[in-house]
């Protein structure tokens, strides 16, 4: 308790234990790849993930989208009245969405949905020997259960944030044609004006990024779980945490490698 | 045959197995009996790689399982059933059965590997229609049964059995060691069973090992047991709150 209570020792201990995780996290993101390309394949988990992780995620992602694109607008809108900027609204919800907040929100929602499912999934399997059985009927864990999820991950977060970009942008449209006055056709004309192929290749890249962060973390707790019903809710919890802060990191990395100069 | 040298295992400070020798020659049947918590599950366990020993080394036909050059090839030979069952439970009942004939190097047709997965259900007391259920929806002895199909599906060579009959009626348990002892009669498995049973031991065992703090305290032939003279042994066997064993562990 005294140790708990002295910050520094605290800091200390807290800073070295990250270290350690993220580099057994390295190393399971390592061993992941590693296991993409190297047969025996299971086409079958992959099209549940695929259906689970992406198909799945579309209602939440894009009322996610489609809000925040409406408040947006309704923002830029108040905000740039003060400088006589109203007429913005079309170019900065385009980048806004595009840029960030597609790609971020649609990440922390696939970090909140998919991340959390695989965790107790996994962790559950876990506790339960499932992961033993699998074993001993001679299929990989990694191969089995993480390599499809996170593939499907990687293919179709991609695709939920293109939807959520797009939908974002219609969101901040609608609200901005029916309630700002804007002209429908030139707002549509401004957006796609505006938007620069780098500006979709970095959301669809982070897109990528985020979702194989989501999938990996849920995997990684998940198969390092503790025992018993707690262990399950701890490994659920750490992953959502996890997958939430790498999301956000990455995307300040991935801003800074893209629109950086 | 399965060899056991001096194998120890340690939970952080608690020490589970320490060197635990044992032999179980090719064809036949061992049943492991000992008090709960001893380490019994741990011994399976470290045969099939799911748990590291500290030391020692287990040889399965002369091979080190712990460096198994072809581990897919090692673990073909092994089935399990998991004292928990440990069911898949994402698959319907069949296929967690025909699980290794759906896939890898035993893979064969959907329909052929339903047949078997349903003869094997068979097997152990359960009807073609519990094959299209989730394991959720089953009894806990149904699914201990489900494990049991599954373990011996493929037809092993090794079978490990981890309390069969836990949980099950007195009919079914004899039904279950019959089809035990039959598994490694006809088909010349090796199998290593644990259990609590001493009806099951007497039906199923050709040799019993008990184990105590670690160690193999007693092992020989089943009709060697009555007669030991090992006070641990008898305590156990006879269920007698005396003895050597102490009640609180
Ligand atoms: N993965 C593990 N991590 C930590 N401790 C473990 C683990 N597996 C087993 N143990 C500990 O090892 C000891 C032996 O466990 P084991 O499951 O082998 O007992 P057992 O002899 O099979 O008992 P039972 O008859 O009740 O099934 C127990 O004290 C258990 O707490
Ligand atoms: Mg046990």
């Amino acid at each position: 308790m005294g140790r708990l209570l002295s910050p520094l020792a605290l800091i200390g201990a807290m800073t070295l234990q990250a270290m350690a995780m993220l580099g057994r996290i390295s190393l399971f993101t390592v061993q992941t790849f590693s296991h993409l390309f190297r047969p025996p394949f299971y086409p079958k988990e992959l099209a549940i993930a695929l259906l689970n992780i992406g198909w799945l995620s579309l209602p939440v992602v894009g009322l996610t989208a489609i809000f925040t694109g409406g408040a947006l607008a309704l923002q830029i809108y108040s905000g740039g009245a003060r400088f006589n900027a109203e007429a913005v609204v079309p170019q900065i919800v385009a980048i806004g969405m595009v840029r960030e907040l597609g790609p971020v929100l649609v990440g922390l929602m696939i970090a909140a949905r998919v991340t959390s499912s695989i965790a107790a999934e996994i962790a559950t399997m876990k506790v339960t020997e499932q992961i033993d059985a699998l074993v001993t009927l001679s299929t990989h864990p990694m191969k089995y259960l993480v390599v499809p999820r996170v593939l499907a991950a990687l293919i179709t977060v991609p695709l939920l944030v293109a939807v959520g970009d797009v939908i974002g942008i219609a969101g901040g449209y609608t609200v901005a044609v029916k309630n700002l006055d804007f002209n429908a056709a030139t707002y549509l004309q401004n957006t796609v004006d505006f938007l620069e192929a780098r500006d979709i290749i970095s959301s669809l890249v982070k897109g990528a990024a985020f979702g194989t962060i989501a999938a990996l973390m849920g995997c990684f707790y998940g198969m390092n779980s503790d025992r018993g019903a707690q262990g399950v809710g701890r490994a659920t919890k750490t992953s959502v945490e996890a997958a939430a802060i790498l999301i956000l990191a990455a995307n300040f990395t991935l801003t800074g490698v893209f629109f950086s100069v | 045959m399965i060899r056991f040298e001096n194998v120890t295992k340690a939970f952080g400070s608690k020490k589970v197995l320490r060197g635990l020798t044992l032999n179980v020659p090719k064809g036949t049947s061992m049943v492991i009996i000992g008090g709960s918590g001893t380490g019994k599950s741990v011994t399976l366990k470290c045969v099939l790689g799911l748990i590291a020993p500290d030391s020692g080394t287990i040889l399965v036909d002369g091979q080190d399982a712990a460096n198994a050059a072809d581990r897919d090839a090692f673990l073909a030979r092994f089935g399990m059933l998991f004292q928990g069952g440990a069911l898949f439970d994402s698959l319907p009942v069949w296929q967690n059965v025909a699980f290794r004939l759906l896939r890898g190097a035993l893979k064969r047709p959907a329909a052929e590997a339903r047949e078997i997965a349903i003869d094997k259900l068979r097997r152990v007391g359960l009807t073609a229609d519990v094959a299209d259920l989730f394991p959720a929806e089953l009894s806990g002895g149904m699914q201990k049964r489900v494990g049991l199909a599954r373990a011996i599906a493929a037809d092993p060579e090794i079978i490990f059995f981890d309390e069969p009959t836990t949980g099950l009626d007195p009919i079914m348990a004899g039904v279950i060691n019959d089809l035990i002892r039959e598994i490694v009669t006809e088909m010349g498995a090796t199998a290593m069973t644990i259990t609590h049973d001493m009806t099951s031991v007497r039906a199923i065992a050709d040799n019993v090992a008990m184990l105590h703090d670690g160690v193999i305290k007693w092992t020989g032939p089943v009709s060697e047991m009555d007669n030991s003279g090992d006070p641990y042994l008898d305590q156990f066997i006879h269920g007698r709150a005396e003895g050597p064993i102490a009640a609180v562990r």
